[in-house]
């Protein structure tokens, strides 16, 4: 049974609808891309899986569950995470404050889970003590990604997780995309940098105009020229 | 064909006409006149209101000292002329004390200057405090004997026997200049600055006029106001209050006009936008705040108009008689129940409200008294020496009720407001 | 000497006396401003209404507090907190919630908790009556005399009982509000909240928690306030009157979402009172030869009746200069 299955996604603000039938399979191990042309309903398709805007029409399983229009608290209670695109950081807490209220639906003892995320992001270990808005916008990624890790999700959202970083940070974001991967999380992410991304997807999906162009793995989509073309600037 | 909402509107109409002729059948049609009467002025200022909260969702919290200062300019331009503090000396002396304060607001403006003179800001800062200080010192110490004469030996500097028309001028004139201050300070800020500043500046307003003798008495109250019309003395009451009724009507209707004007054209039609989206409407390079500061001026210009009107009609000038219930949160139900942002409807709210609020008190009173009278006999109940001033308070709980269930169930009020549309 | 006493009495006493109030009062603001987002106008109220618990629950038991050994509505606070606790989360469950679950503007909530201001000083009078009632009913209040070390001081410090009670009050509620805040699951939360209410939801905090716990705090410390404040003077129904406008200006002063902001504004604005009604000629009164002016009778810089004054003109002065308040508060 894939992890996340959505069908047919209609949604959007209002009564306006911006997805107009969606349709995306994840499986725990993948790492799940989305890329397109701005407006092309990225963002909105994460924000609709996670119940943060309403689903008109379709409906989204996870692990064959019935999940559409839930609650994002219900959603982290089912191992769920999302780290938004902007503002994901609770800036006058401290890294470590930030991670234990990513922790806050559990009620089991998570130091563990502390340490794995320390270990995922050295940079971190130094400052936990420190707030965190007052970190490197790479680091604000790795705090805001640590945040998300703390309830061991099985499917991780990230929205534009390079947003705003350096080619330097984001080499290094998008290897630790993998190293979770490969702990066992899937990952569906939505990314500007289309090329790069594609390059550790497992799966690919091509949004325009709040529809599936192209669904496809990572590779064939960088190798077909159509999509080369039309949505990864030649 | 009549739409649903025409329909809607008319029966209310209709059934406020009733009601008004109830109360006249009931008191009698003096009084029912007066009722009328002061339902038209709390109107003025009930308008003045919805421009601010419905046109342009600013929150006046401090009504009443916008009224008050109506009130007083109506008193101090009106009020005949005291000859026991003009023939003395005093007037002198309270001109010198006046020319003190102004030579002290020119040093610490100058003060404040000093920095275009290349003298150095950390000179200037503390130069310009300490200035500031010395100042004020020097001015209240200028005033207060002054002051303090004049409450002894002439009572207060009394009026200055100007027509009605000039107070009520003046009236409007004055709220708006220190809406013009409290705007300008608070309106670039979130709109709960606002409703925090009038708060307080209501009851700033009301301190000074109390506490200022030689102005207003205090107190004491100052009495009887001129009339604009002919009094009850020549007409009698009924005719004199409907004289007097006839000229805020045709006030209402001007503001009426105006307003109706403004509110379908272009200048009506940006409010909308600031109001209803502030972000894009600074994006396309209106200047938000300082349309939202025309608007409040202009709704308390209104409420100080409306004000002066009511003082006058009721020829007494006493600023303990300002109660932010009556003047501020009794304007609130009648605007957001009649329809913010519909003048109809705020017309509507004022004289409904106005008409149910002065008829709850002897309803209420004989409520209670059947109660006190009932309990005594069943229950051998005693009722406390102050009942019925303590149950009078059921009227506050209704009002804040009404407030809280009009926010929850009628957000829109009895009269929605009505958004042209363009084609 | 006696100069100096009378100014430590009127001014550094006094003043400490109405910047705790202020204080407890305004760090409820700041709390409810933070994570609701609106200006909450019935808190005054709510201190009001914790005294009048305090005060029937004295009527009900007036023997317990002296066969303790203190003021009984002292030894009744914790009840009264409790019971305002409770009160504010149903006030905000009938009058703020419905209206939060309709995404109304923010400044509605306003409006809707000026309504249940009114409704409760409604109630409050009903109940009550509007004249003052003194706290103690089988106690007295006990003040205390200190006399000074010095030969000249011939005039004693007064401190009151509740004044004493007071401060314990604020110093207990300042730690234990600390030690929730930075220690706590939930405080940490509330402190999350106020950072980014978007990503506490994302991050599966349960606000509707967080919104209660708010209150209860809020409801609490308001609850305190008005009890010792009350048990200190007497209990008036419009005691919310006087202290609407300082603890909104200290709350602003502090920064607004920032507690130990507002603790700091609660005494700025309470020292400024003291300090701006205090007859300053008293002070100078022994020096009258070596001055070159006449020394005036009065020279006070704000009159006694103008006292309303004074927390105004702070606040309008730190919107004009420094609207994030003296501790950098969100920009509201």
């Amino acid at each position: 049974m894939a992890l996340l299955e959505a069908t047919n996604v209609h949604g959007g603000y209002g009564g306006m609808n911006i997805l107009n039938g969606v349709n995306m399979t994840i499986d725990q191990s993948d790492i799940g891309v989305i890329v397109g042309p701005n407006g092309a309903g990225k963002s909105t398709m994460l924000k609709a899986i996670f119940g943060l805007l309403h689903v008109n029409e379709g409906s989204i399983l996870l692990r064959g569950e019935e999940i559409t229009n839930a609650e994002p608290t219900v959603l982290v209670g089912k191992k769920m995470a999302f780290v938004p695109q902007e503002k994901n950081i609770f800036p006058s807490l401290s890294v470590q404050e930030n991670l234990e209220m990513g922790a806050f639906s559990r009620k089991d003892d998570f130091a563990h889970m502390l340490d794995q995320v320390y270990s995922f992001f050295p940079p971190l270990a130094d400052k936990r003590n420190q707030p965190a808005g007052e970190l490197s916008g790479g680091q604000r990624q790795m705090v805001a990604m640590g945040r998300a890790l703390m309830i061991e999700p099985s499917l991780l959202l990230l929205d534009e997780p390079t947003a705003g970083l350096s080619p330097l940070y984001m080499a290094e974001i998008f290897e630790r995309i993998i190293t979770i991967n490969k702990a066992g999380v899937g990952i569906l992410m939505v990314e500007q940098h289309a090329k790069q991304a594609l390059q550790i997807a497992s799966k690919g999906f091509v949004l325009a105009a709040g529809q599936n162009r192209f669904t496809d793995t990572g590779e064939n989509l960088l190798n077909d020229p159509e999509v080369a073309k039309a949505f990864l600037g030649g | 064909m009549l739409s649903n909402t025409a329909l809607k509107e008319m029966i209310l109409i209709v059934a406020l006409v009733a009601a008004m002729l109830l109360l006249v059948s009931v008191m009698g049609s003096a009084y029912g006149v007066r009722v009328l009467v002061e339902a038209s002025c709390y109107a003025i200022i009930a308008l003045g209101l919805t421009i601010q909260w419905g046109y342009a969702g600013l929150f006046n919290a401090g009504i009443m000292g916008f009224v008050a200062l109506g009130g007083f300019s109506a008193m101090l331009m009106t009020f005949p002329t005291n000859p026991r503090f003009w023939e003395s000396d005093l007037p002198g002396e309270l001109g010198t004390a006046f020319l003190k304060l102004i030579v002290g607001v020119l040093l610490v403006v100058a003060a404040s200057q000093l920095h275009r003179l290349k003298v150095p800001r950390k000179i200037q800062i503390p130069f310009t405090m300490i200035l500031g200080a010395v100042v004020y010192f020097w001015v209240i110490n200028s005033f207060a004997p002054v002051t303090g004469s004049i409450v002894r030996e002439a009572g207060f500097i009394g009026g200055f026997g100007l027509p009605v028309w000039v107070g009520w001028t003046v009236g409007g004139i004055l709220a708006g200049t220190v809406a013009y201050f409290i705007g300008h300070i608070c309106l670039g800020l979130r709109s709960d600055y606002l409703a925090i500043a009038t708060l307080g500046v209501a009851e700033i307003i009301k301190a000074f006029l109390k506490n200022f003798e030689w102005m207003t008495r205090g107190t004491l109250t100052v009495s009887p106001l001129p009339w604009p019309v002919p009094g009850a003395g020549e007409v009698g009451f009924i005719m004199a209050r409907a004289l007097y009724l006839s000229v805020t009507a045709v006030m209402i209707a001007v503001i009426f006009f105006l307003l109706h004007r403004a509110y379908n054209g272009p200048w009506g039609r940006m409010m909308r936008a600031i109001r209803d989206n502030e972000i894009s409407s600074s994006a396309m390079g209106k200047d938000v705040n300082k349309r939202r500061l025309e608007v409040f001026i202009f709704g308390c210009i209104l409420m100080g108009i409306g004000g002066a009107a009511l003082a006058t009609f009721n020829g007494i000038f006493d600023p303990n008689g300002y109660l932010p219930l009556n003047h501020t949160f009794l304007i609130w139900v009648m605007v957001i129940l009649g329809g913010p942002g519909n003048n109809i409807g705020t017309l509507f709210g004022a004289v409904l409200v106005y008409v149910v609020w002065v008829m709850s008190e002897p309803a209420a009173l004989a409520l209670l008294n059947a109660i006190s009278y009932l309990g005594d006999l069943w229950f051998a109940w005693e009722a406390p020496s102050d009942f019925s001033s303590r149950a009078l308070q059921a009227r506050v709980f209704s009002i804040g009720l009404i407030i809280t269930l009009v926010l929850r169930y009628a957000p829109k009020g009895l009269f929605p407001e009505k958004v042209p549309q363009h084609k | 000497m006696n100069e100096l006493v009378f100014f430590l009495n009127n001014v550094v006493i006094s003043g400490l006396v109405i910047g705790s109030i202020y204080a407890l009062g305004a760090v409820g603001i700041t709390l409810i401003f933070s994570i609701l987002r609106f200006a909450h106008f019935a808190h005054a109220d709510m201190m009001t209404l914790g005294a009048f618990f305090a005060f029937f629950l004295t009527a009900m038991f007036p023997a317990v507090g002296p066969a303790i050994g203190l003021p009984t509505a002292f030894v009744m606070l914790p009840i009264a907190m409790a019971l305002t606790a409770v009160t504010a989360i149903y006030l905000d469950k009938g009058f703020y919630k419905p209206l939060r679950k309709h995404n109304v503007k923010p400044i509605v909530i306003v409006m809707a908790s000026l309504g249940v201001t009114l409704m409760l000083q409604g109630l409050i009078r009903m109940f009550m009556g509007t004249s003052a009632r003194s706290m103690y009913i089988d106690d007295r209040k006990d003040i205390y005399r200190i006399d000074l070390p010095f030969e000249l001081a011939s005039r004693p410090l007064v401190i009151t009982d509740p004044q004493i009670l007071l401060f314990v009050v604020l110093i207990v509620s300042v730690i234990s509000l600390h030690l929730f805040l930075t220690r706590t699951r939930l405080g940490k939360a509330m402190r999350a909240m106020s950072d980014n209410p978007d990503l506490a939801r994302v991050s599966g905090i349960n606000t509707d928690t967080v919104v209660k716990v708010t209150w209860v705090i809020a409801g609490c410390l308001a609850a305190a306030a008005g009890t010792m404040l009350s048990l200190d003077v007497t209990l008036k129904p419009d005691l919310s009157f006087h202290l609407l406008l300082p603890i909104f200006a200290a709350a602003i002063v502090g920064g607004v979402g920032h507690p130990y902001g507002a603790l700091a504004g609660g005494f700025v604005i309470g020292f400024a009172e003291t300090l701006s009604v205090f007859n300053w000629a008293v002070l100078l009164r022994p020096f009258r030869d070596y001055l070159w002016f006449d020394l005036p009778s009065s020279l006070a810089i704000v009159p006694t009746e103008f006292k309303i004054t004074v927390p105004f003109f702070i606040l309008l002065a730190i919107l004009v200069w420094r609207p994030t308040g003296l501790f950098k508060g969100k920009v509201l």
